[in-house]
């Protein structure tokens, strides 16, 4: 039934292998396998999960790269002839989108799902459907948006889709209409996947575990997490507005009518500027975890790293018409948006200050994964400096929609967000897998980052502050852009190669032997004080904390004569402790059919929007079952669920609800 | 497999050297554990709900937006009916009345009070949403179609997204008297009849600034 329990002696066997779940009140026995593809497309443990995403994140990785490539090798002479007008508005569409919806959140959204629920001594999510619902509504949007290359056309509004250009008369294809669907679908994944991870958060945490002794990647993510909440409906209003006009004929964005077009620019911006910090802020806690494990030395000024964070979640809502000070909102507007945005770069500044004091004094450990996250403070840096001077309105206005604007959000988005995922990938590759990467592998994979980012957006600074205009598919020859131009395409081939060593140095690690220590890294946080990769339950006993850093404080304890810091324990014991005292019942929810079954209606509805209403009928009815059964499956523990209680105790401890 | 031997649980006196309050589960009672003291399908619906605010809001910003910009065709001082949508209005304040009772019956364990509250709160939210599609088909007969302007857009959008969460609550509302009274939500009861009384409260208040902004106020 829901409950799927397993003696603690017995811990290398997957949960469901203990005890068969019985009947469901659903219209199906629950799943129950625990090996093959059904133990991966009905499971609902988090951390199979947060693989599946991370896998698709970087499948859409690959293929959003190589849409950059294109436009790379379309810009790399004058005249490109590569790609035609329409085809590169539509490879810029689709990279933009791609990169940001289909790979930096679920890449986030992978490491919360698989390390928060490790992080705080939980033994999932709140609501582990909920959780599977996530990432399958994830992968349908995705899929969704890449079926519109094969059915007349990809979108070709750019990632934020400005109307009017994106109504019907300049955007006749249904590329458009694939987009707003596919985004009401991810942000439909978003959303549940937010509210799952604050309830998480929230209230899973171990005992003792207040919230400023959470670990900082723990309260990154919240803070995304919230911004998550508060940005999707606004995008959602928005994407509701332009279909509602596209496919029903509404007036929103119809200027003839008295429409007004900076109503689509509001909205977007509202969500899109929380956006940037929901792609920015996890990379941030990444990179607060990693650079004190390699500096060994606790994160300087745990409280300020953290109030910075949340400073900079609730500034993000006050600064979204700096995208928007070219459309002419009146000075007023201009000014204030400015002052807001030069605020916003002093917390910003903080985290920096912190993690150079983190660093300051500390004996440096250079693996590729601190390597990753001091890159993500140095180019992050420039891509915010860069930022500051779009602050000021005056040389906004001369840059808006040239290059310079294309170099910074790439030094903060590829030298930020994804320098700090894959610093996430490294450190965290031995716990998820077992296996450690190759180090002199991801040398070469961050050099050729490195080199490969600053030699592509670098350029784009001088190529934008010459007046090379953004979102062009040609430029002429002759205007002195030839030169960086050719250097910036270059760079990017420089890039798609480091990302490639990272694919070569990920297969040879997962065809090689599970080598990795228990605790690589000298690790702080609970994340490390189980097994790797870990067991389906994750701890044999929930720990208490006592303090930040606690596996530090377990590891090590300061010498009372001398008082220097002297080991105490090694991970080995520390784990052996646990296992020697592990809990008799530990309810682990079982696998489900329905949070597939719902996601599956939403691309069928989606298809029937564009195409013809009696498919959306179809898939409104599959969602409506799926719905229902999910809701009468038990979702929460029985008593009759457990096995005859074993041991002297006999007491249970079950996992919440199972949403 | 059941009948693996298992390992007795806080024998280990070395545990308590290095980890005095190691045998956490011992103590705590069986049952979830939350942090905050609310339950966790509370806290998440309060969540979906901070974020259906955003939701009304920019589509209420929308209808505000374009209040007195419309050029052609019917503005809303002439098809709007404020004594009729004041009494719907009054039906769907109501039926908050009756979803508390039905709250309060659930939490009294009151079966038969429950089911008859909570088909009430149905009723009366049908009610709304009969007499919206009246309202609807009457605006529709008077020439303000969805697309005829921008008022007849972001009207119909805006109260329509507010009718779609009243009919997805009244089918919540009746699924739950069908479906707990046969036994098959597990948990409690009580719990669920509170959740969607949280939503239902919601949207009442929602509909509260709609219709403030929306009829009251004129453009």
């Amino acid at each position: 039934m829901a409950i799927v329990e397993q003696p603690p002696r017995n811990l290398e066997l997957p949960p469901a292998s203990v005890v068969a779940p019985r009947q469901a009140l659903g219209a199906f026995r629950r799943p129950t396998a625990t090996t093959g593809w059904k133990s991966w497309i009905f499971t609902i443990d988090h951390k199979k999960i947060g693989l599946m995403y991370g896998f698709t994140a970087m499948t859409f990785f690959v293929v959003g790269g190589c849409e950059a490539l294109l436009i790379r090798l379309q810009l790399a002479r004058p005249n490109g002839t590569i790609l035609s007008a329409g085809t590169y508005n539509e490879m810029f569409t689709m990279h933009g989108t791609t990169m940001i919806f289909l790979f930096v959140m679920p890449m986030v959204a992978a490491l919360a799902n698989y390390m928060v629920p490790l992080q705080i001594g939980a033994r999932d999510v709140a609501f582990p459907r909920l959780n599977a619902f996530g990432y399958w509504t994830f992968l349908m949007g995705g899929l969704f948006l890449y079926l519109s290359p094969f059915l007349g056309g990809s979108p070709d509004c750019g990632w934020f889709c400005y109307s009017p250009n994106s109504g019907p008369i300049f955007s006749p294809t249904h590329g458009v209409d694939f987009w707003t669907l596919a985004l009401q679908i991810t942000g439909i994944a978003s959303l549940t996947g937010a509210i799952n991870l604050i309830v998480t958060i929230l209230n899973m945490r171990a005992p003792g575990m207040s919230l400023m002794k959470m670990p900082i990647f723990t309260w990154m993510v919240l803070v995304v997490q919230f911004l998550l909440v508060f940005a999707v409906p606004v995008i959602t209003v928005a994407l509701f507005l332009l279909s509602f006009q596209r496919l029903f004929g509404a007036t929103f964005f119809d200027v003839s009518a008295g429409a007004d077009p900076l109503l689509w620019q509001h909205l977007f911006w509202i969500f899109g500027h929380p956006e940037v910090y929901i792609l920015i802020l996890g990379s941030f806690g990444i990179v607060s975890e990693v650079l004190p494990v390699f500096s060994r030395k606790p994160l300087f000024g745990y409280p300020f790293v953290v109030f910075s964070g949340a400073a900079i979640g609730f500034m993000g809502w006050g600064v979204w018409a700096h995208h928007m000070f070219a459309s002419g909102l009146g000075p007023i507007s201009v000014a204030v948006f400015s002052a807001t945005t030069m605020f916003i770069a002093v917390p910003t500044g903080v985290k920096i200050i912190n993690w150079l004091a983190t660093m300051w004094g500390g004996s440096l450990w250079f693996t590729t994964a601190m390597c990753f996250a001091i890159g993500l403070v140095v180019e992050f840096t420039i891509g915010g400096l860069s930022g500051v001077t779009h602050a000021v309105s005056p040389s906004d206005t001369q840059q808006t929609d040239t290059y310079y604007i294309v170099a910074h959000f790439h030094y903060v988005l590829f030298g930020g967000a994804v320098f700090g995922l894959f610093a996430g990938f490294y450190y965290w590759w031995p716990k998820v897998f077992g296996r450690l990467l190759n180090e002199r592998l991801g040398k070469w994979n961050f050099w050729f980052m490195v080199v490969g980012i600053n030699l592509t957006f670098g350029p784009m600074h001088v190529l934008g502050l010459q007046g090379q205009a953004r979102r062009t598919y040609v430029y002429p020859a002759n205007q002195g852009f030839e030169f960086w131009n050719l250097m910036s395409t270059i760079g990017a081939f420089t890039l798609a190669v480091g990302v490639l060593l990272f694919i070569i140095n990920a297969w040879r690690s997962l065809r090689g032997p599970r080598n990795a220590p228990l605790d690589p890294w000298d690790a702080r946080s609970y994340e490390w004080m189980t097994t790797s990769p870990p067991k389906p339950h994750n701890f044999d006993a929930i720990p208490v904390t006592h303090s930040i850093d606690e596996f530090f404080h377990r590891k090590y304890a300061e010498d009372e004569e001398t008082g220097k810091l002297r080991q105490v324990a090694t991970a080995e014991e520390i784990l052996a402790e646990q296992e020697a005292h592990a809990e008799h019942h530990i309810h682990l929810p079982s696998p489900s059919y329905w949070p597939l079954v719902v996601s599956a209606g939403l691309p069928i509805v989606a298809l029937g929007l564009i195409y013809n209403h009696v498919i959306s009928v179809i898939g409104a009815i599959v969602i409506l079952l799926g719905v229902y059964g999910w809701a009468q499956e038990p979702s929460v523990a029985d008593a009759e669920d457990a096995d005859p209680p074993g041991g002297p105790g006999g007491e249970s401890k079950e996992l919440a609800t199972i949403g | 497999m059941a009948d693996v031997t298992l390992a007795p649980a806080g024998e280990g006196a070395h545990e308590h050297e290095i980890e005095p309050h190691h045998d956490y589960a011992a103590e705590e009672p069986s049952g979830s554990h939350s942090s905050t003291g609310l339950s966790n399908n509370k806290l998440g619906m309060w969540l979906f709900l901070g974020s259906e605010c955003l939701l009304f809001g920019g589509l209420i910003s929308t209808y505000m937006l374009y209040r007195g910009r419309t050029q052609s065709g019917p503005r809303p001082e002439t098809v709007y009916d404020i004594p009729f949508t004041s009494v719907s209005s009054f039906v769907l304040l109501m039926s908050s009345l009756t979803m508390v009772l039905a709250v309060s019956a659930a939490h009294r364990g009151d079966d038969r009070r429950t089911r008859l509250w909570l088909t009430t709160t149905a009723l009366l939210g049908a009610t709304f949403v009969g007499g919206q599609v009246y309202e609807f088909t009457a605006f529709y007969r008077e020439g303000l179609g969805f697309t005829t302007n921008l008022f007849g857009s972001s009207f119909y959008t805006l109260t329509g997204f507010h009718g779609a969460h009243v009919t997805i609550g009244i089918i919540m509302l009746m699924s739950l008297v069908v479906i707990t009274f046969r036994g098959r939500i597990s948990g409690s009861k009580a719990e669920v009849i509170e959740l969607i009384g949280l939503y239902w409260h919601f949207v009442d208040i929602v509909w509260i600034v709609i219709f403030t902004l929306v009829y009251l106020i004129p453009s």
